[in-house]
Protein backbone atom coordinates (compact mmCIF):
# COMPACT_ATOMS: atom_id res chain seq x y z
CA UNK A 1 0.00 0.00 0.00
CA UNK A 2 2.82 2.25 1.20
CA UNK A 3 6.49 2.05 -1.05
CA UNK A 4 9.73 3.70 -0.27
CA UNK A 5 11.61 3.86 -3.33
CA UNK A 6 15.02 4.84 -3.51
CA UNK A 7 14.68 7.54 -1.04
CA UNK A 8 17.62 9.72 -0.01
CA UNK A 9 17.32 12.86 2.88
CA UNK A 10 19.07 14.57 5.10
CA UNK A 11 21.13 17.66 6.27
CA UNK A 12 24.09 19.49 4.42
CA UNK A 13 26.71 17.84 5.21
CA UNK A 14 24.62 14.68 7.09
CA UNK A 15 23.40 11.82 5.57
CA UNK A 16 20.60 10.29 7.32
CA UNK A 17 18.79 7.96 4.94
CA UNK A 18 19.85 6.55 1.56
CA UNK A 19 18.71 4.65 -1.39
CA UNK A 20 15.75 3.55 1.38
CA UNK A 21 13.44 0.91 -0.87
CA UNK A 22 10.98 -0.56 1.88
CA UNK A 23 7.28 -1.99 1.18
CA UNK A 24 4.82 -1.17 3.91
CA UNK A 25 2.06 -3.91 2.81
CA UNK A 26 -1.84 -3.54 3.86
CA UNK A 27 -2.07 -5.46 7.28
CA UNK A 28 1.70 -5.61 8.49
CA UNK A 29 2.59 -3.49 11.70
CA UNK A 30 6.53 -2.14 11.04
CA UNK A 31 8.31 -1.12 14.21
CA UNK A 32 11.42 1.81 13.40
CA UNK A 33 13.93 1.87 15.70
CA UNK A 34 17.38 3.16 15.78
CA UNK A 35 19.23 5.79 18.00
CA UNK A 36 18.58 9.90 18.91
CA UNK A 37 19.23 11.75 15.17
CA UNK A 38 18.92 8.58 13.03
CA UNK A 39 16.40 9.52 10.82
CA UNK A 40 13.49 7.74 12.30
CA UNK A 41 10.84 10.92 12.26
CA UNK A 42 12.65 11.95 9.62
CA UNK A 43 11.40 9.25 7.06
CA UNK A 44 7.78 9.68 9.05
CA UNK A 45 7.51 12.75 7.37
CA UNK A 46 8.76 11.55 4.00
CA UNK A 47 6.27 8.92 4.09
CA UNK A 48 3.19 11.39 5.26
CA UNK A 49 4.26 13.81 2.32
CA UNK A 50 5.35 16.53 4.66
CA UNK A 51 8.57 16.80 3.21
CA UNK A 52 9.83 16.18 -0.21
CA UNK A 53 13.02 13.57 0.07
CA UNK A 54 16.01 14.77 -1.71
CA UNK A 55 15.90 11.32 -4.43
CA UNK A 56 13.55 8.67 -4.47
CA UNK A 57 10.02 8.74 -4.38
CA UNK A 58 7.07 7.46 -1.87
CA UNK A 59 4.58 5.76 -3.50
CA UNK A 60 0.99 4.93 -2.08
CA UNK A 61 -1.16 2.89 -3.87
CA UNK A 62 1.39 3.02 -6.40
CA UNK A 63 0.71 6.75 -6.90
CA UNK A 64 3.46 9.49 -5.87
CA UNK A 65 2.39 10.29 -2.50
CA UNK A 66 3.03 14.47 -3.37
CA UNK A 67 0.88 13.90 -6.65
CA UNK A 68 -1.79 13.93 -3.48
CA UNK A 69 -3.86 16.58 -2.87
CA UNK A 70 -3.48 17.65 0.81
CA UNK A 71 -6.85 16.94 1.78
CA UNK A 72 -7.17 13.27 0.08
CA UNK A 73 -3.81 12.55 1.42
CA UNK A 74 -5.14 13.56 4.53
CA UNK A 75 -8.29 10.95 4.14
CA UNK A 76 -5.78 8.30 3.74
CA UNK A 77 -2.37 8.78 5.67
CA UNK A 78 -2.58 10.01 9.47
CA UNK A 79 0.62 11.28 11.12
CA UNK A 80 1.07 10.92 15.27
CA UNK A 81 4.00 13.50 16.69
CA UNK A 82 6.81 13.57 18.48
CA UNK A 83 5.34 16.56 19.49
CA UNK A 84 2.66 18.54 18.93
CA UNK A 85 1.41 21.86 19.81
CA UNK A 86 0.55 22.44 23.43
CA UNK A 87 -1.01 25.92 23.10
CA UNK A 88 -4.41 24.96 22.34
CA UNK A 89 -7.47 26.93 23.87
CA UNK A 90 -10.22 24.57 23.16
CA UNK A 91 -11.07 21.37 24.82
CA UNK A 92 -10.03 17.95 24.45
CA UNK A 93 -13.41 17.52 22.41
CA UNK A 94 -12.16 20.13 20.38
CA UNK A 95 -8.73 18.80 19.42
CA UNK A 96 -10.69 15.46 18.99
CA UNK A 97 -13.13 16.64 16.39
CA UNK A 98 -10.31 18.56 14.05
CA UNK A 99 -9.06 15.04 13.15
CA UNK A 100 -12.13 14.65 11.42
CA UNK A 101 -11.22 17.94 9.06
CA UNK A 102 -10.37 15.54 5.99
CA UNK A 103 -13.52 13.93 5.77
CA UNK A 104 -15.98 16.89 6.94
CA UNK A 105 -18.21 18.14 4.76
CA UNK A 106 -19.00 21.36 3.69
CA UNK A 107 -16.43 23.84 5.21
CA UNK A 108 -17.75 25.53 8.02
CA UNK A 109 -19.74 22.92 10.47
CA UNK A 110 -19.40 19.43 11.13
CA UNK A 111 -21.84 16.43 10.73
CA UNK A 112 -23.69 14.47 13.33
CA UNK A 113 -21.24 11.66 12.11
CA UNK A 114 -18.00 13.49 12.58
CA UNK A 115 -19.14 14.15 16.03
CA UNK A 116 -20.04 11.11 17.21
CA UNK A 117 -16.77 9.86 16.15
CA UNK A 118 -15.09 12.10 17.58
CA UNK A 119 -16.72 11.25 21.39
CA UNK A 120 -16.83 7.40 20.59
CA UNK A 121 -12.86 7.83 20.04
CA UNK A 122 -12.53 9.59 23.39
CA UNK A 123 -14.51 7.29 25.04
CA UNK A 124 -12.30 4.51 23.09
CA UNK A 125 -9.58 6.76 25.22
CA UNK A 126 -10.96 6.99 28.35
CA UNK A 127 -11.13 10.10 28.26
CA UNK A 128 -15.08 10.76 28.15
CA UNK A 129 -15.10 12.66 31.64
CA UNK A 130 -12.66 15.24 30.44
CA UNK A 131 -14.01 15.53 27.12
CA UNK A 132 -14.90 19.68 28.09
CA UNK A 133 -11.77 20.63 29.84
CA UNK A 134 -9.44 22.76 28.24
CA UNK A 135 -6.81 20.94 26.61
CA UNK A 136 -4.13 22.86 28.08
CA UNK A 137 -4.87 21.97 31.76
CA UNK A 138 -4.71 18.09 30.93
CA UNK A 139 -1.61 16.01 31.76
CA UNK A 140 0.86 14.69 29.88
CA UNK A 141 -0.52 11.15 29.33
CA UNK A 142 -4.11 12.27 28.91
CA UNK A 143 -2.86 15.05 26.06
CA UNK A 144 -1.16 12.31 24.61
CA UNK A 145 -4.28 10.07 24.82
CA UNK A 146 -6.28 13.09 23.04
CA UNK A 147 -3.97 12.95 20.47
CA UNK A 148 -4.05 9.10 19.51
CA UNK A 149 -7.90 9.80 19.57
CA UNK A 150 -7.58 12.62 17.54
CA UNK A 151 -5.38 10.47 14.95
CA UNK A 152 -7.96 7.38 15.11
CA UNK A 153 -11.03 9.80 14.33
CA UNK A 154 -9.39 10.62 11.14
CA UNK A 155 -9.70 7.37 10.28
CA UNK A 156 -6.49 7.01 8.12
CA UNK A 157 -5.07 4.01 6.13
CA UNK A 158 -1.72 4.33 6.84
CA UNK A 159 -0.82 5.36 10.64
CA UNK A 160 2.81 7.13 11.24
CA UNK A 161 2.74 7.50 14.97
CA UNK A 162 6.05 8.55 16.69
CA UNK A 163 6.66 7.18 19.80
CA UNK A 164 3.39 6.85 20.63
CA UNK A 165 3.90 5.83 24.09
CA UNK A 166 5.24 8.86 25.48
CA UNK A 167 3.69 10.12 29.23
CA UNK A 168 1.10 6.99 28.79
CA UNK A 169 1.21 4.50 31.84
CA UNK A 170 0.83 0.75 31.25
CA UNK A 171 -2.80 -0.02 30.23
CA UNK A 172 -2.74 3.10 28.35
CA UNK A 173 0.37 2.08 26.87
CA UNK A 174 -1.05 -1.30 26.09
CA UNK A 175 -4.33 0.21 24.95
CA UNK A 176 -3.10 2.20 22.32
CA UNK A 177 -0.98 -0.71 20.92
CA UNK A 178 -3.56 -3.16 20.87
CA UNK A 179 -6.02 -0.56 18.85
CA UNK A 180 -2.98 0.27 16.40
CA UNK A 181 -2.71 -3.51 15.54
CA UNK A 182 -6.26 -3.66 15.55
CA UNK A 183 -6.47 -1.62 13.11
CA UNK A 184 -3.85 -3.39 11.17
CA UNK A 185 -6.34 -6.43 11.41
CA UNK A 186 -8.41 -4.17 9.74
CA UNK A 187 -6.08 -3.75 7.09
CA UNK A 188 -3.96 -0.89 7.83
CA UNK A 189 -0.47 -0.11 7.37
CA UNK A 190 1.51 0.77 10.77
CA UNK A 191 4.75 2.09 10.58
CA UNK A 192 5.25 3.34 14.47
CA UNK A 193 8.93 4.45 16.01
CA UNK A 194 9.27 2.72 19.26
CA UNK A 195 12.48 2.54 21.95
CA UNK A 196 11.00 0.05 24.06
CA UNK A 197 12.35 -3.45 22.64
CA UNK A 198 9.51 -5.26 24.84
CA UNK A 199 6.84 -3.84 23.21
CA UNK A 200 8.43 -3.63 19.72
CA UNK A 201 9.02 -7.04 19.84
CA UNK A 202 5.33 -8.11 21.02
CA UNK A 203 3.62 -5.99 18.44
CA UNK A 204 5.56 -5.57 15.46
CA UNK A 205 5.87 -7.78 13.11
CA UNK A 206 8.02 -5.73 10.82
CA UNK A 207 11.01 -4.19 11.72
CA UNK A 208 13.41 -1.28 9.95
CA UNK A 209 16.74 -0.71 11.63
CA UNK A 210 18.19 2.98 10.79
CA UNK A 211 21.67 3.36 11.46
CA UNK A 212 21.69 7.33 10.52
CA UNK A 213 24.64 7.26 8.37
CA UNK A 214 22.16 5.72 5.66
CA UNK A 215 22.41 2.03 6.74
CA UNK A 216 19.50 0.21 7.42
CA UNK A 217 17.95 -3.00 7.90
CA UNK A 218 14.44 -3.89 6.53
CA UNK A 219 12.60 -7.47 7.03
CA UNK A 220 10.19 -9.14 8.94
CA UNK A 221 10.63 -9.95 12.40
CA UNK A 222 12.59 -12.89 12.54
CA UNK A 223 15.41 -11.57 9.93
CA UNK A 224 16.26 -8.67 11.85
CA UNK A 225 14.81 -8.31 15.34
CA UNK A 226 18.11 -10.05 17.14
CA UNK A 227 20.78 -9.51 19.87
CA UNK A 228 23.34 -8.93 17.38
CA UNK A 229 21.82 -6.48 15.33
CA UNK A 230 20.31 -4.39 18.09
CA UNK A 231 23.37 -4.18 19.88
CA UNK A 232 25.08 -2.69 17.31
CA UNK A 233 22.63 -0.51 16.01
CA UNK A 234 22.10 0.97 19.28
CA UNK A 235 26.02 0.64 19.96
CA UNK A 236 25.34 -0.55 22.93
CA UNK A 237 25.37 -4.65 24.34
CA UNK A 238 21.85 -6.02 24.14
CA UNK A 239 20.78 -10.14 25.72
CA UNK A 240 18.30 -12.37 24.80
CA UNK A 241 15.94 -13.60 27.40
CA UNK A 242 13.41 -16.11 27.41
CA UNK A 243 9.74 -15.39 28.97
CA UNK A 244 7.84 -18.36 28.29
CA UNK A 245 7.29 -18.55 24.53
CA UNK A 246 8.33 -14.56 24.00
CA UNK A 247 12.08 -13.96 22.88
CA UNK A 248 12.92 -10.51 24.98
CA UNK A 249 15.55 -7.90 24.54
CA UNK A 250 17.22 -6.47 26.96
CA UNK A 251 20.06 -4.29 27.56
CA UNK A 252 22.94 -5.68 29.42
CA UNK A 253 23.34 -5.03 33.29
CA UNK A 254 26.62 -2.85 34.11
CA UNK A 255 27.46 -2.19 30.92
CA UNK A 256 28.41 0.92 31.01
CA UNK A 257 27.23 4.12 28.73
CA UNK A 258 28.54 3.06 25.18
CA UNK A 259 28.18 6.45 23.65
CA UNK B 1 -22.39 29.02 29.98
CA UNK B 2 -23.51 28.15 26.16
CA UNK B 3 -21.74 29.73 23.46
CA UNK B 4 -24.75 30.95 22.12
CA UNK B 5 -25.19 33.06 25.73
CA UNK B 6 -21.51 34.25 25.87
CA UNK B 7 -22.49 35.48 22.06
CA UNK B 8 -25.72 36.87 23.35
CA UNK B 9 -23.70 38.90 25.89
CA UNK B 10 -21.57 40.12 24.23
CA UNK B 11 -23.95 41.23 21.65
CA UNK B 12 -25.97 42.76 24.34
CA UNK B 13 -23.03 44.98 25.67
CA UNK B 14 -21.93 46.30 22.61
CA UNK B 15 -25.73 47.07 21.78
CA UNK B 16 -26.14 48.99 25.38
CA UNK B 17 -22.52 50.48 25.13
CA UNK B 18 -23.71 52.35 21.19
CA UNK B 19 -27.15 53.43 23.10
CA UNK B 20 -25.26 55.18 26.05
CA UNK B 21 -22.76 56.71 24.07
CA UNK B 22 -25.00 58.43 21.89
CA UNK B 23 -26.35 60.15 24.93
CA UNK B 24 -22.96 61.56 26.59
CA UNK B 25 -20.64 63.97 25.53
CA UNK B 26 -19.54 67.32 26.05
CA UNK B 27 -23.58 67.91 25.72
CA UNK B 28 -25.28 64.99 27.70
CA UNK B 29 -28.75 64.29 26.14
CA UNK B 30 -31.73 62.94 28.15
CA UNK B 31 -33.12 60.22 27.51
CA UNK B 32 -36.54 62.20 26.67
CA UNK B 33 -34.95 63.97 23.95
CA UNK B 34 -33.18 60.83 22.75
CA UNK B 35 -36.20 58.99 22.27
CA UNK B 36 -37.81 62.65 20.00
CA UNK B 37 -35.02 62.56 18.27
CA UNK B 38 -34.40 59.36 17.11
CA UNK B 39 -37.73 57.52 17.05
CA UNK B 40 -39.66 60.52 16.23
CA UNK B 41 -37.53 61.98 13.79
CA UNK B 42 -38.12 65.37 15.28
CA UNK B 43 -35.25 68.19 13.74
CA UNK B 44 -33.69 70.13 16.20
CA UNK B 45 -30.33 70.56 17.53
CA UNK B 46 -30.66 67.17 19.28
CA UNK B 47 -31.06 65.51 16.21
CA UNK B 48 -28.07 67.26 15.04
CA UNK B 49 -25.98 66.22 17.06
CA UNK B 50 -27.19 62.44 17.18
CA UNK B 51 -27.42 62.23 13.46
CA UNK B 52 -24.40 64.48 12.31
CA UNK B 53 -21.98 63.71 15.00
CA UNK B 54 -22.47 61.63 17.46
CA UNK B 55 -23.51 58.11 15.24
CA UNK B 56 -20.99 58.47 12.55
CA UNK B 57 -18.00 58.78 15.25
CA UNK B 58 -19.83 55.81 17.12
CA UNK B 59 -19.91 53.87 13.92
CA UNK B 60 -16.16 54.74 13.10
CA UNK B 61 -15.47 53.81 16.33
CA UNK B 62 -17.58 50.61 16.08
CA UNK B 63 -15.85 49.74 12.94
CA UNK B 64 -12.34 50.72 13.60
CA UNK B 65 -12.40 48.29 17.05
CA UNK B 66 -13.99 45.52 15.20
CA UNK B 67 -11.56 45.39 12.66
CA UNK B 68 -8.33 45.71 15.14
CA UNK B 69 -9.61 42.54 16.84
CA UNK B 70 -10.36 41.38 13.83
CA UNK B 71 -6.91 41.67 12.43
CA UNK B 72 -5.52 40.78 16.12
CA UNK B 73 -7.44 37.48 16.00
CA UNK B 74 -6.56 36.53 12.63
CA UNK B 75 -2.76 37.32 13.28
CA UNK B 76 -2.62 35.48 16.54
CA UNK B 77 -3.24 32.48 14.89
CA UNK B 78 -1.20 33.15 11.85
CA UNK B 79 1.73 33.56 13.70
CA UNK B 80 0.99 31.15 16.33
CA UNK B 81 1.59 33.93 18.81
CA UNK B 82 -0.42 35.23 21.56
CA UNK B 83 0.95 38.44 21.51
CA UNK B 84 0.71 39.06 17.83
CA UNK B 85 -1.53 42.57 17.44
CA UNK B 86 -2.16 44.56 13.78
CA UNK B 87 0.22 46.72 14.29
CA UNK B 88 3.00 43.70 14.69
CA UNK B 89 4.13 44.25 10.67
CA UNK B 90 4.30 48.32 11.07
CA UNK B 91 1.40 48.83 8.73
CA UNK B 92 0.31 51.44 11.09
CA UNK B 93 3.89 52.65 11.26
CA UNK B 94 3.62 53.15 7.69
CA UNK B 95 0.36 54.88 7.40
CA UNK B 96 1.75 57.53 10.21
CA UNK B 97 4.75 58.20 8.44
CA UNK B 98 2.59 58.95 4.93
CA UNK B 99 0.15 61.27 7.57
CA UNK B 100 2.65 62.77 9.03
CA UNK B 101 5.06 63.33 6.04
CA UNK B 102 1.77 65.03 4.86
CA UNK B 103 1.74 67.17 8.07
CA UNK B 104 4.97 68.16 7.79
CA UNK B 105 4.50 69.34 4.09
CA UNK B 106 1.28 71.38 5.29
CA UNK B 107 -0.92 69.07 2.84
CA UNK B 108 -5.03 68.84 3.46
CA UNK B 109 -6.68 66.35 5.64
CA UNK B 110 -7.63 64.74 2.20
CA UNK B 111 -4.10 64.60 0.78
CA UNK B 112 -2.71 63.56 4.68
CA UNK B 113 -5.34 60.43 4.03
CA UNK B 114 -4.01 59.73 1.01
CA UNK B 115 -0.44 59.34 1.78
CA UNK B 116 -1.39 57.64 4.93
CA UNK B 117 -3.13 55.11 2.65
CA UNK B 118 -0.03 54.60 0.79
CA UNK B 119 2.47 54.04 3.33
CA UNK B 120 0.35 51.67 4.67
CA UNK B 121 -0.29 49.69 1.67
CA UNK B 122 3.57 50.23 0.68
CA UNK B 123 4.75 48.47 4.20
CA UNK B 124 2.11 45.57 3.70
CA UNK B 125 3.49 45.32 0.30
CA UNK B 126 6.76 44.93 1.63
CA UNK B 127 6.23 42.75 4.64
CA UNK B 128 4.54 40.43 2.28
CA UNK B 129 6.97 40.44 -0.58
CA UNK B 130 10.44 39.88 2.12
CA UNK B 131 8.29 37.62 4.67
CA UNK B 132 6.67 34.70 2.43
CA UNK B 133 9.78 35.07 -0.28
CA UNK B 134 11.38 31.74 -1.03
CA UNK B 135 10.24 28.35 -0.23
CA UNK B 136 11.31 27.45 2.89
CA UNK B 137 9.69 30.24 4.73
CA UNK B 138 7.96 30.22 8.66
CA UNK B 139 5.80 32.74 10.81
CA UNK B 140 8.85 33.40 12.36
CA UNK B 141 10.74 35.13 9.32
CA UNK B 142 7.59 37.24 8.63
CA UNK B 143 7.28 38.25 12.46
CA UNK B 144 10.27 39.22 12.44
CA UNK B 145 10.85 41.47 9.08
CA UNK B 146 7.59 42.99 10.56
CA UNK B 147 8.85 43.74 13.65
CA UNK B 148 12.37 45.05 11.99
CA UNK B 149 10.54 47.69 9.43
CA UNK B 150 8.47 48.70 12.37
CA UNK B 151 11.57 49.32 14.12
CA UNK B 152 12.96 51.23 11.60
CA UNK B 153 9.42 52.96 10.81
CA UNK B 154 9.57 54.23 14.37
CA UNK B 155 12.97 55.89 13.96
CA UNK B 156 11.56 57.86 10.96
CA UNK B 157 8.45 59.13 12.76
CA UNK B 158 10.85 60.31 15.89
CA UNK B 159 12.71 61.94 12.99
CA UNK B 160 10.11 63.78 11.62
CA UNK B 161 9.07 64.99 15.18
CA UNK B 162 12.36 66.24 15.67
CA UNK B 163 12.25 68.26 12.51
CA UNK B 164 8.94 69.92 12.96
CA UNK B 165 8.00 72.99 13.93
CA UNK B 166 6.97 73.35 17.04
CA UNK B 167 2.87 74.38 15.93
CA UNK B 168 2.44 71.02 14.15
CA UNK B 169 3.89 68.24 16.37
CA UNK B 170 0.65 68.15 19.16
CA UNK B 171 -1.67 67.72 15.92
CA UNK B 172 0.80 64.44 15.27
CA UNK B 173 1.04 63.62 18.73
CA UNK B 174 -2.54 63.36 18.55
CA UNK B 175 -2.66 61.35 15.32
CA UNK B 176 0.43 58.77 16.48
CA UNK B 177 -1.74 58.07 19.84
CA UNK B 178 -4.91 57.50 18.08
CA UNK B 179 -8.07 59.85 18.20
CA UNK B 180 -11.45 59.39 16.44
CA UNK B 181 -12.13 63.03 16.30
CA UNK B 182 -11.43 64.06 12.60
CA UNK B 183 -13.48 61.18 11.21
CA UNK B 184 -15.71 61.39 8.48
CA UNK B 185 -18.52 59.00 6.75
CA UNK B 186 -18.33 55.52 8.32
CA UNK B 187 -19.54 53.42 5.88
CA UNK B 188 -16.69 52.71 3.96
CA UNK B 189 -14.95 50.97 7.14
CA UNK B 190 -17.53 49.53 8.50
CA UNK B 191 -18.42 47.97 4.70
CA UNK B 192 -14.98 46.52 5.10
CA UNK B 193 -15.42 45.10 8.31
CA UNK B 194 -18.46 43.45 7.00
CA UNK B 195 -16.57 41.89 3.61
CA UNK B 196 -13.24 40.90 5.82
CA UNK B 197 -15.46 38.76 8.28
CA UNK B 198 -17.67 37.46 5.32
CA UNK B 199 -14.37 36.12 3.74
CA UNK B 200 -12.80 34.79 7.00
CA UNK B 201 -15.75 33.22 8.72
CA UNK B 202 -16.01 30.31 6.60
CA UNK B 203 -12.50 29.50 6.98
CA UNK B 204 -13.73 29.40 10.56
CA UNK B 205 -12.81 25.51 10.61
CA UNK B 206 -9.72 25.93 9.05
CA UNK B 207 -8.41 27.89 11.40
CA UNK B 208 -9.27 25.72 14.11
CA UNK B 209 -6.77 23.36 12.25
CA UNK B 210 -4.06 25.57 11.98
CA UNK B 211 -4.36 26.40 15.33
CA UNK B 212 -2.64 23.09 15.86
CA UNK B 213 0.66 24.13 14.45
CA UNK B 214 1.59 24.27 10.28
CA UNK B 215 2.68 20.42 10.17
CA UNK B 216 0.01 19.31 12.09
CA UNK B 217 -2.56 21.30 10.10
CA UNK B 218 -0.69 20.22 6.58
CA UNK B 219 -0.94 16.35 7.66
CA UNK B 220 -4.96 17.01 8.25
CA UNK B 221 -5.03 18.27 5.32
CA UNK B 222 -5.24 22.34 5.13
CA UNK B 223 -3.14 24.02 2.35
CA UNK B 224 -1.31 26.01 4.46
CA UNK B 225 0.81 27.96 2.52
CA UNK B 226 -2.04 29.57 0.73
CA UNK B 227 -4.11 30.08 4.07
CA UNK B 228 -1.48 31.75 5.53
CA UNK B 229 -1.33 34.18 2.66
CA UNK B 230 -4.54 34.95 2.36
CA UNK B 231 -4.91 35.27 6.52
CA UNK B 232 -1.86 38.28 6.03
CA UNK B 233 -3.46 39.85 2.84
CA UNK B 234 -7.41 40.07 5.27
CA UNK B 235 -5.31 41.26 8.08
CA UNK B 236 -3.51 43.69 6.13
CA UNK B 237 -6.62 45.23 5.03
CA UNK B 238 -8.43 45.54 8.18
CA UNK B 239 -5.42 46.83 9.83
CA UNK B 240 -5.04 49.55 7.14
CA UNK B 241 -8.85 50.41 7.17
CA UNK B 242 -8.78 51.16 10.75
CA UNK B 243 -5.59 53.16 11.25
CA UNK B 244 -7.13 55.00 7.98
CA UNK B 245 -10.39 55.93 10.40
CA UNK B 246 -8.59 56.19 13.70
CA UNK B 247 -4.61 56.40 13.32
CA UNK B 248 -3.05 53.95 16.05
CA UNK B 249 -4.77 52.69 18.55
CA UNK B 250 -3.42 50.19 20.95
CA UNK B 251 -4.20 47.19 22.85
CA UNK B 252 -7.71 46.80 21.18
CA UNK B 253 -6.39 44.10 18.76
CA UNK B 254 -4.19 42.17 21.47
CA UNK B 255 -6.44 41.83 24.03
CA UNK B 256 -10.19 41.40 22.48
CA UNK B 257 -9.71 38.12 20.79
CA UNK B 258 -7.98 37.18 24.48
CA UNK B 259 -10.87 38.18 26.52
CA UNK B 260 -13.00 36.58 24.13
CA UNK B 261 -11.24 33.20 24.64
CA UNK B 262 -11.00 33.22 28.21
CA UNK B 263 -15.26 34.08 27.88
CA UNK B 264 -15.25 30.57 26.47
CA UNK B 265 -15.15 31.23 22.69
CA UNK B 266 -12.03 29.62 21.46
CA UNK B 267 -13.77 28.03 18.38
CA UNK B 268 -12.89 30.43 15.56
CA UNK B 269 -16.45 30.02 14.16
CA UNK B 270 -17.22 31.88 17.54
CA UNK B 271 -14.13 33.82 18.09
CA UNK B 272 -14.22 35.32 15.32
CA UNK B 273 -17.67 37.22 15.16
CA UNK B 274 -17.34 37.69 18.93
CA UNK B 275 -14.45 39.42 18.34
CA UNK B 276 -15.28 41.63 15.87
CA UNK B 277 -18.22 43.05 18.04
CA UNK B 278 -16.90 42.96 21.58
CA UNK B 279 -13.58 45.06 19.61
CA UNK B 280 -16.33 47.37 18.23
CA UNK B 281 -18.11 47.57 21.43
CA UNK B 282 -15.13 48.23 23.70
CA UNK B 283 -13.58 51.14 21.30
CA UNK B 284 -17.34 52.66 21.52
CA UNK B 285 -16.93 52.32 25.46
CA UNK B 286 -13.51 53.62 25.61
CA UNK B 287 -14.27 56.73 22.96
CA UNK B 288 -17.44 57.38 24.60
CA UNK B 289 -15.14 57.68 28.07
CA UNK B 290 -12.29 59.73 26.17
CA UNK B 291 -14.92 62.93 24.87
CA UNK B 292 -16.99 63.28 28.10
CA UNK B 293 -14.55 62.73 31.05
CA UNK B 294 -12.90 65.35 30.49
CA UNK B 295 -15.58 67.51 28.97
CA UNK B 296 -15.49 69.92 27.09
CA UNK B 297 -11.66 68.57 26.81
CA UNK B 298 -11.31 65.27 24.25
CA UNK B 299 -8.22 63.19 24.50
CA UNK B 300 -6.89 60.88 22.47
CA UNK B 301 -8.93 57.49 22.69
CA UNK B 302 -5.79 55.18 21.59
CA UNK B 303 -4.37 56.36 26.08
CA UNK B 304 -7.26 55.49 26.93
CA UNK B 305 -7.61 51.85 25.48
CA UNK B 306 -3.53 51.67 26.63
CA UNK B 307 -4.10 52.73 30.35
CA UNK B 308 -7.14 50.21 29.98
CA UNK B 309 -5.42 47.54 28.06
CA UNK B 310 -2.20 47.75 29.66
CA UNK B 311 -3.40 46.72 33.35
CA UNK B 312 -5.61 43.90 31.99
CA UNK B 313 -2.74 42.51 29.43
CA UNK B 314 -0.83 42.09 33.04
CA UNK B 315 -3.21 40.47 34.74
CA UNK B 316 -4.12 38.25 31.34
CA UNK B 317 -0.17 36.88 31.55
CA UNK B 318 -0.11 36.67 35.86
CA UNK B 319 -3.14 34.14 34.98
CA UNK B 320 -1.12 32.65 32.43
CA UNK B 321 1.99 32.02 34.89
CA UNK B 322 -0.88 30.55 37.32
CA UNK B 323 -2.18 27.94 34.79
CA UNK B 324 1.58 26.93 34.29
CA UNK B 325 2.08 25.90 37.28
Amino acid sequence: MLRADGLGAGYPGRKLLQDLSVEFTAGSVWGILGRNGSGKSTLLNLLAGLRGPDRGEVLLEGQPVRSFGRRALAAKVGILFQEETAEFWGSARDYVQLGRHPHAEGAFAWSAADEQIADSELERQHLGALSWRPYASLSGGERQRTRAAALFAQRPRVFLVDEPLQHLDLPHQVLLLERLAAEARAGAVIVMVLHDLVFAGRYCDHFLLLHGDGRFEAGAREQVFDAERLGALYGFPVEPALLGDERLFLPRAGAGPHV
Amino acid sequence: MSRIAVLGLICAIAAAAVVCSIAVGSVPIPAADLWNAVARGESGPVADIVWKLRLPRIGAAFACGGLLALAGTLLQVLLRNPLADPYIFGVSGGAALGVLLAMLFGFGIATQAGFGLAGAIGVALLVFVLGFRGGDWNPYRLLLTGVVIAAGLNAALSLILVLAPQTAVKGMLYWLMGDLAYTGNPLPALMVLAATLAIVLPMGRTLNVLALGRTKALSLGVAVAGLEKILFVVAAVATVAAVLVGGTIGFVGLIVPHLVRLAGLADHRWLLPASVIAGGGLLVIADACARSLWAPLQFPVGVLTALLGVPVLLLLLSGKSHAAR
